[in-house]
C-alpha cells in the first residue's frame, strides 16, 4: 500500500488542504486504488524515451514570438475587485508569522 | 418560430430579411429556458437584460443598414469556466461562487464581434473535473432525453442546453473528452479543435497541456461557422499559433470518396456495449457507402492512455489550483490562526471531493521521491501514444471510434467509484494527449431512445477534413438538423 494515513497528512500539508478523519479514510482507499491502476505504466520499458511535456505543433513559421513592448494591464481597482479583504490598495491577509 | 430547427445561418437570414428581430429570437429562447431549465438544470446563472442588450445591438445594425456579422443573433450558452466581463464565473465551485469576471475571454470577444448573444453560463463538473456534471457544487444537470440519465461531462450544461433547444449553440472545454462525450450523450455535435488552434485566454485553467475550447451545436455547419470565429493566433495566449484559419464552412459538401478511414483494432476490445457497437458498425457502413476506404490500424499503447492521462491531468490540476488560496479572489474562511490556517480552511470549504482527490493525487505524483516513477513515466508514455497516432496517420486520413463505450448512464451510477468514471473516457482522452482535433456527432439511438455518438479524429490542424467527413456523414445518415 503506497498511501497510508501519515502519507495522506503529508500530501495534504503540501497541498494546503485540511483533511477530516472521514476524508482521510476515504482518500486512503481511493488513492491506493487509482495508483494501483496507474502502476500498469511500469510494464512499459521507457528507457531512452523523451518525455512529452507539451503538444504545441510548431513549425518555423508559427513560433510564438512577439515584440517585447510594454502594454497596460489591469487597474489597481480591477485587480482588487474580487479580493475578499482589501484596504489601502492592498489585499489583506492574516498574520504571516505565527506565534506558535 | 420553430426554435428546434434554428441554425446560425437561418437566424441570420431571419434577421436580415426582417422576418424576426434578434430581440424576438433572444426572448423566445429565454422563455424556453424559463420553461425547461427548472428540470434540465443546464444553466448555473443567466442575465436576461445582458443578453437582450446584445440582441438589441444586432437589431440596431439591421435598422442602420449595416452588414450583419456572420453569427448575428445566435443564442449561445457559455460554459461557466469561461470569463464574460461583468458576469460571475463559478467553475461549478463554491470557491468561486461570487467571482465576477474582470475581463472577457478572447473567444468571448471574438464571438461578440461576430454577433453572438450570450444567454447564460452553463453548468459543469467542478473545475471541469468529471464525466457526468454531477460534480457541480450547485446542481446536477439532467439529460434532455431522459431526466434519470446524466448529460455527460464536464461540459454537461452546454450540451444539455443545446440538446434541449434552450440555446442554438454553446461553448465547452475539453481536457479529456469534456466536449465530445456530453455532445454524444445529449445527441448534439461537439468539437475539440487542435491544441493551440483556439486561444485559451480567459479560460480557467485545469490541465494546461490538455485544455482546449470548442463549440457544441446541432449540425456540423454551425460547428464550422463558430470554429472559424474563435480560431487563430492571440497575443494573450502564447500557446495559440499563427496558423491560417480556413473557411471551414466553405469546405463542407464536397464528396469524401476515397478518404482513408482508420479503425483502431484496440478500440474493439475496450468494453464497448452491444448497443453502441451496433450503431458504430452501421456508421462505418455509411462511410463505406460514401466511398471511403476502411482500414484497420494499430494503436498499441491504447491500454495505457487512461493511466497516462490521469497522472498528467492531476499533476497539472494540482499546480493550477494552487492559486485558490483565499487571498486575491474567491472564498476566504478567515480561521482562527495564521495565514496557513486561512489557506487550508478556505480550500477545505471551497473545493468538492473530486477536486480535492485530484489535487491530492497530483501533489503526490509531483512530490519528491515519486516524480520520476509517476509523472516523468507518464510523460514518456505520452510520447509512445503520440508515436502510435503519427504512425496511424501515415496510413489514414481519419480515425473513427465510438465517442463513449456506453450510452448515457444513470445519475448516481458512478459517483462512488471514481475509477469507473475515469474508464469511460477511453476513446476521447488520447486526442488531448496527442493534441489532435476530434468531433463527436449523432449516430442513431439505442432501443431506449438514448443518443449514441460517433467520434472522428484528424491530424494536427486537420479540422477541414474532420468537418468535411462529419458533414457528409450527418447528411447521408439523416442526422442533420
Amino acid at each position: 500500500m503506497k498511501i497510508d494515513g501519515a502519507r495522506v497528512d503529508y500530501i495534504a500539508n503540501l497541498a494546503q488542504l485540511a483533511v477530516t478523519e472521514e476524508e482521510r479514510r476515504e482518500l486512503i482507499g481511493q488513492m491506493n486504488s487509482i495508483l494501483d491502476y496507474v502502476e500498469q505504466l511500469n510494464r512499459l520499458d521507457t528507457s531512452g524515451i523523451e518525455p512529452t511535456t507539451q503538444v504545441v505543433h510548431t513549425t518555423e513559421q508559427n513560433y510564438s514570438w512577439r515584440a517585447d513592448q510594454p502594454r497596460s494591464g489591469f487597474s489597481q481597482e480591477q485587480s482588487l475587485g474580487n479580493g475578499p479583504a482589501t484596504g489601502s490598495g492592498h489585499f489583506k491577509v492574516p498574520k504571516v508569522i505565527s506565534e506558535k | 418560430m420553430d426554435l428546434n430547427s434554428l441554425t446560425a445561418r437561418k437566424i441570420r437570414g431571419l434577421i436580415e430579411r426582417g422576418e424576426a428581430s434578434a430581440v424576438e429570437i433572444c426572448r423566445a429562447f429565454q422563455d424556453r429556458i424559463r420553461e425547461q431549465d427548472p428540470e434540465v438544470q443546464a444553466f448555473l446563472h443567466y442575465d436576461n437584460d445582458f443578453a437582450l442588450e446584445q440582441a438589441e445591438r444586432i437589431d440596431r445594425m439591421k435598422h442602420a443598414g449595416e452588414p450583419l456579422p456572420e453569427l448575428a443573433g445566435l443564442p449561445m450558452a457559455i460554459k461557466d469556466n469561461l470569463l464574460i466581463r461583468g458576469l460571475r464565473c463559478t467553475c461549478g465551485s463554491r470557491i468561486l461562487e461570487n467571482f465576477v469576471a474582470p475581463y472577457n475571454a478572447t473567444v468571448i470577444d471574438r464571438l461578440a464581434s461576430a454577433g453572438a448573444v450570450f444567454l447564460g453560463k452553463a453548468n459543469l463538473d467542478e473545475y471541469a473535473m468529471g464525466s457526468s456534471t454531477e460534480n457541480s457544487a450547485f446542481q446536477p444537470t439532467r439529460n434532455p432525453h431522459s431526466r434519470d440519465h446524466v448529460p455527460g461531462g464536464s461540459s454537461g450544461g452546454s450540451a444539455a442546453a443545446v440538446g434541449a433547444h434552450m440555446a442554438v449553440a454553446a461553448l465547452g472545454t475539453d481536457t479529456g473528452g469534456s466536449i465530445r462525450q456530453p455532445a454524444s450523450f445529449c445527441g448534439v455535435v461537439g468539437m475539440k479543435p487542435t491544441y493551440s488552434r483556439v486561444s485559451r485566454y480567459g479560460l480557467v485553467a485545469f490541465g494546461s497541456s490538455l485544455d482546449q475550447i470548442g463549440p457544441l451545436a446541432h449540425g456540423v455547419e454551425d460547428i464550422a461557422g463558430i470554429l472559424k470565429v474563435i480560431s487563430g493566433k492571440d497575443p494573450l495566449d502564447a500557446t495559440s499559433l499563427a496558423v491560417d484559419v480556413p473557411d471551414y464552412a466553405g469546405g463542407l459538401g464536397q464528396p469524401i470518396e476515397g478518404l482513408r478511414i482508420g479503425i483502431p483494432r484496440e478500440y474493439r476490445q475496450s468494453g464497448v456495449s452491444e448497443t453502441v457497437r451496433t450503431r458504430i458498425e452501421a456508421g462505418l457502413k455509411l462511410f463505406q457507402d460514401l466511398g471511403c476506404d476502411l482500414i484497420e490500424v494499430d494503436l498499441p499503447h491504447t491500454d495505457y492512455a487512461i493511466a497516462t492521462y490521469y497522472v498528467i491531468a492531476m499533476a497539472e490540476a494540482s499546480s493550477n489550483l494552487a492559486r485558490y488560496d483565499g487571498v486575491r479572489y474567491g472564498l476566504r474562511i478567515p480561521g482562527q490562526g495564521d495565514l496557513s490556517d486561512m489557506y487550508r480552511e478556505s480550500r477545505d470549504a471551497g473545493f468538492g471531493a473530486e477536486v480535492k482527490r485530484r489535487i491530492m493525487l497530483g501533489t503526490f505524483v509531483l512530490s519528491s521521491g515519486y516524480y520520476d516513477a509517476y509523472y516523468l513515466k507518464a510523460q514518456q508514455v505520452r510520447t509512445l501514444i503520440k508515436r502510435d497516432f503519427e504512425a496511424a496517420f501515415q496510413k489514414v486520413d481519419l480515425l473513427v471510434s465510438p465517442t463513449s463505450p456506453t450510452p448515457p448512464f444513470r445519475l448516481g451510477e458512478k459517483t462512488n467509484d471514481p475509477l469507473s468514471m475515469y474508464l469511460s473516457d477511453i476513446f476521447t482522452i488520447t486526442a488531448n494527449l496527442v493534441g489532435i482535433p476530434g468531433i463527436s456527432l449523432p449516430c442513431g439511438r439505442t432501443p431506449e431512445g438514448m443518443p449514441v455518438g460517433i467520434q472522428l479524429l484528424g491530424k494536427h490542424f486537420g479540422e477541414p477534413v474532420v468537418l468535411k467527413a462529419a458533414h457528409a456523414f450527418e447528411q447521408a445518415g439523416g442526422f442533420a438538423p
